[in-house]
């Protein structure tokens, strides 16, 4: 597990250089809280802590919830969130290798339900905003919510490319129109493409160690690929393109990160393309249909909730039982 | 010509070690003063024995014979002293005793006369040659020990190809390795006697490509025999028989099948030299190759061990064990078991003794909850899905992991090997097997009970129904003397009136009313039904009796007969 952990660290990098301190905070935040909460289920459930600590299951759910809650959070946003993903989603259910669900996810579902307002406000990439945070004054806003005089919180915020599209499309514009605002880049979105060129490496990497598999990343961004270019090449004015799908959001993330959770995943060779393809095209269904600009959280849970059953579809063919 | 090679799902590469054992020839093990002889030393029923306490014993004399169609003979693996015949601890995974066979060795090891044969046997009825070979106690020696002569029985189908078997690929053992390399002509001249009694079309011998001594001895040692010698691609558990049929031939034996339905007959190489030693030789099984070998053992080696040596005799040769000595294993570290004791004897299926050290072994703590992440899946030979199996196997749900063919695992450990939980996922198997198995037991003992349960209640309502009758037609004869009365009474009333006629009396059966001729059939039916009932059931006992008593007189030709089989 500490291996993925390894493997977020340029996504990271790249994170806190796009969008500032608030990142950094975001993941201390997270993992210490993570870690904290951890151990006092241990405790409670009588079971020896420094082993399962050490183990770094919880340390990648913090890791992850940091990086997919917006940087520049109140603290006790993050705090809740990490809380209710190791008590809710992970020790209620027994534990490591015995929750259904995705820990993380269900931390930012439960987040993104009950605080609507607080979890879409993104600050904008610190290369299309003139006011930036030093590490204290950060810190500052964090924890109490004051910004330093003369930097206005609208300075701070913008849209990510997700949100802007979908918002915008609603206002009946053309993809061509939307996307020659500044928040979009020559592929996605401005800076995103390069955070999501980050996390393609650290999960390539994870892919050639072999703490993941192929399958789950490979049919997730095959199907949203092919779903997505269906849909550009009926009409590009209203369907954005692949590459602007695949690199905007949390799709890299997701996929080499989120879905391949081998716990709350299918797991048969076979059920894994399916879970994929399942939230590659949950991913594009939401994000185009649905009420939130991105979907991978959603996504992942609804295919979590299909894991068992794709299980016991796809078992494979017994040695000696009619084969050859 | 280059043989075009297949391959099977999964295996796994684990650290060969074998070269720790292979530095030096095989040497003959020194002579025990007490050599203990289980009586189940193979696959099947025990043996029985066929000596006393204080008798005088020599090499290779049969001590208890084969009962049974599934079993083997034992024989005394030195000359000596019968000692005992009782339970002393056998190499079992749960520390079983078992009856044994203690001989005090007088020194001089001390052949018994070999009776020869009348005929080659090439020229001997192959049930003969059969029997030879099961009266000789041989059996499988790569580990398993099943009976060999029962497989080498073709039982009707042509048998195409004969396998030795020479992979060894478990890590560590090199006990075919050595023989290979020293004894290549008896492993040839035992496959000629297994390919005659098989009528096999042709003989592959296979060795895996870590052993290239053992390839180019046998190469060269099958110059002028058509046997074809294959090195196949290193790959644990490539020495699983249906894993290295899969390789040779790409053939699957089919689950709960034989190799021999696919026409396919596998044999271990060490197998082929105990057939040649017995039949061309005479010498019955009484020893075998042993590799003692790992961290924990000052001088790995190979040795020739007589059945029955103690392990701790063994070790002691072996320069003693080291002081970090953690357990000690009988077989390989994948599919081997840990000994209770080292004061266990060596018997046929021992091909292994590891030492293994603290530093080899997991530690219990470090044993982590499954994450699903489906190594072992990759991994398993037989395509299965451990992470399934040890779930279901965790929650006692049987009937899910039979639908899931726990049945179909060979246990050999590939999963519990590549988990990076830890999780002795065999263990797991292994106890849903047996508490599967006692269930089924358990599920005869109630099937019985309920049998007879049925049984005994068909009899008392048999018996109600009897008395039933019994009583109607009591009844039945009162109301008949009712009748009677009447009729009297009336034909004395007509006789008063006019003279009696003797032809005119009524029957006490006549003028019945309906109900209760029916009744008098039903309880005739009855009677007739449950005398037919008794006389079949005493046909039924008598043929039991006699059948027992023909058994019990018969028992031995009865055995003597399966030998010839």
């Amino acid at each position: 597990m500490l291996q993925v952990a390894y493997a977020l660290i340029p996504g990271i990098l790249i994170f806190s250089w796009l969008f500032g301190w608030g990142v950094i905070i975001n993941i201390l935040l997270a993992s210490v809280t993570a870690l904290t909460t951890e151990a006092l289920m241990l405790r409670l459930r009588q079971r020896p802590v420094k082993i399962f600590l050490s183990d770094g299951s919880a340390l990648v759910t913090a890791l992850l919830l940091g990086l997919a809650l917006p940087p520049l959070a109140p603290w006790w946003l993050i705090l809740l969130g990490t809380a209710f993903a190791i008590i809710f989603a992970k020790h209620i259910y027994g534990g490591l290798g015995f929750n259904p669900f995705n820990p993380a996810m269900i931390g930012y579902v439960m987040l993104l339900i009950s605080f609507p307002l607080e979890m879409t406000r993104w600050p904008a990439p610190l290369s299309l905003s003139d006011a930036h945070l030093t590490l204290s004054q950060s810190f500052a806003y964090v924890f109490s919510g004051h910004l330093p005089a003369g930097i206005r919180l609208d300075a701070l915020t913008m849209a990510t490319p997700l949100d802007a599209l979908k918002t915008n499309l609603g206002l009946n514009q053309t993809i061509q129109e939307i996307t020659t605002r500044p928040i979009f880049g020559s592929i996605a979105g401005t800076g995103w493409q390069w955070l999501n060129i980050a996390f393609l490496a650290g999960g390539l990497w994870l892919i050639h160690k072999k703490i993941i598999s192929w399958h789950v990343p490979a049919a997730m961004l095959g199907s949203l690929a092919l779903i997505s270019l269906l849909f550009y090449i009926i009409n590009p004015a209203t369907y954005s393109s692949p590459l602007f799908h695949l690199f905007s959001g949390a799709a890299i993330l997701g996929a080499f990160f989120i879905a391949t959770d081998p716990v709350s995943c299918a797991t048969t060779p076979k059920g894994r393309i399916y879970f994929g393809i399942g939230v590659g095209i949950l991913t594009y269904v939401i994000r185009n249909w649905g009420g939130y600009p991105d979907a991978i959280a959603f996504a992942v849970l609804l295919m979590n909730m299909a894991a068992p059953t794709i299980d016991h579809f796809t078992r494979p063919q017994v040695f000696g039982h009619g084969g050859k | 010509m280059i043989r075009k090679l297949f391959s099977f799902k999964g295996g796994v590469h684990p650290p060969q070690n074998k070269h720790i054992s292979t530095q030096q020839p095989i040497q003959a093990a020194t002579l025990a003063k007490e050599l203990v002889l289980p009586l189940h030393q193979h696959i099947g029923e025990s043996a029985v024995p066929i000596v006393a306490v204080g008798d005088q014993v020599l090499k290779g004399q049969k001590i208890a014979r084969a009962e049974g169609y599934v079993c083997a003979s034992v024989h005394a693996s030195s000359s000596g002293t019968v000692v005992a015949i009782e339970e002393r601890p056998i190499p079992h995974p749960s520390g079983f005793s078992a009856i044994c066979i203690v001989i005090k060795t007088d020194g001089e090891d001390r052949w018994i006369e070999p009776t020869p044969e009348a005929l080659p046997y090439t020229e001997m009825p192959v049930s003969h040659l059969r029997n030879l070979i099961r009266t000789s106690g041989i059996v499988g020696l790569g580990g398993a020990g099943f009976p060999s002569y029962i497989k080498l029985n073709p039982a009707g189908v042509n048998i195409d190809t004969l396998i030795l078997n020479g992979v060894e690929c478990e890590p560590y053992i090199s006990c075919d390795d050595m023989l290979m390399r020293e004894r290549p002509e008896q492993i040839i001249a035992g496959a000629k006697i297994m390919r005659h009694a098989l009528q096999a079309k042709q003989v592959l011998i296979a060795i895996e490509d870590n052993k290239p001594e053992a390839y180019a001895t046998l190469v060269k040692a099958c110059a002028n025999e058509d046997f074809e010698v294959i090195q196949v691609p290193t790959l644990y558990p490539q020495g699983g028989e249906k894993q290295l049929i899969k390789v040779l031939t790409n053939k699957e034996v089919p689950s709960n099948g034989l190799p021999v339905q696919i026409g396919i007959v596998v044999h271990n190489v060490a197998t082929a030299a105990a057939i040649h030693n017995a039949i061309n030789l005479g010498k019955t099984l009484v020893s075998r190759i042993v590799t003692i070998t790992g961290d924990g053992v000052a001088k790995p080696c190979n040795l020739d061990v007589p059945f029955g040596t103690p392990m701790r005799h063994l070790l002691d040769q072996c320069g003693g064990l080291r002081n970090d000595v953690d357990r000690i294993v009988m077989g390989g570290p994948m599919m081997g078991f840990a000994m209770h004791s080292i004061d266990i004897p060596v018997v046929k299926t021992s091909n292994c003794i590891l030492a293994a050290t603290k530093a080899n072994v997991t530690p219990p703590s470090d044993i982590m909850p499954c994450i699903r992440c489906g190594a072992c899946a990759d991994v398993c030979p037989v395509a299965l899905l451990p992470q399934q199996l040890q779930w279901f196997a965790r929650a006692k749900e049987f009937d899910r992991a039979q639908e899931y063919n726990l049945f179909d695992c060979i246990e050999c450990g590939c999963c519990s090997y590549v988990c990076p939980s830890n999780i002795p996922l065999v263990h797991f198997y292994r106890y849903a097997k047996t508490e599967i198995w006692a269930q089924e037991r358990e599920k005869e003992k109630a099937d019985q009970a309920r049998q007879r349960h049925e049984f005994r209640q068909s009899r008392i309502e048999r018996e109600a129904v009897e008395k039933a009758a019994r009583l109607a037609k009591k009844k039945a004869a009162a109301q008949g003397d009712n009748a009677k009365k009447k009729a009297i009474q009336a034909a004395m009333a007509r006789a008063k009136t006019k003279k009696f006629d003797p032809g005119n009396a009524p029957k006490n059966t006549d003028n019945l009313s309906e109900s209760q001729q029916q009744q008098v059939n039903k309880a005739d039916e009855m009677r007739a039904k449950a005398e037919q009932i008794a006389a079949s059931r005493r046909a039924q006992a008598q043929a039991a009796m006699t059948e027992k008593t023909v058994k019990t007189n018969s028992d031995r030709p009865a055995a003597k007969k399966d030998e010839k089989k």
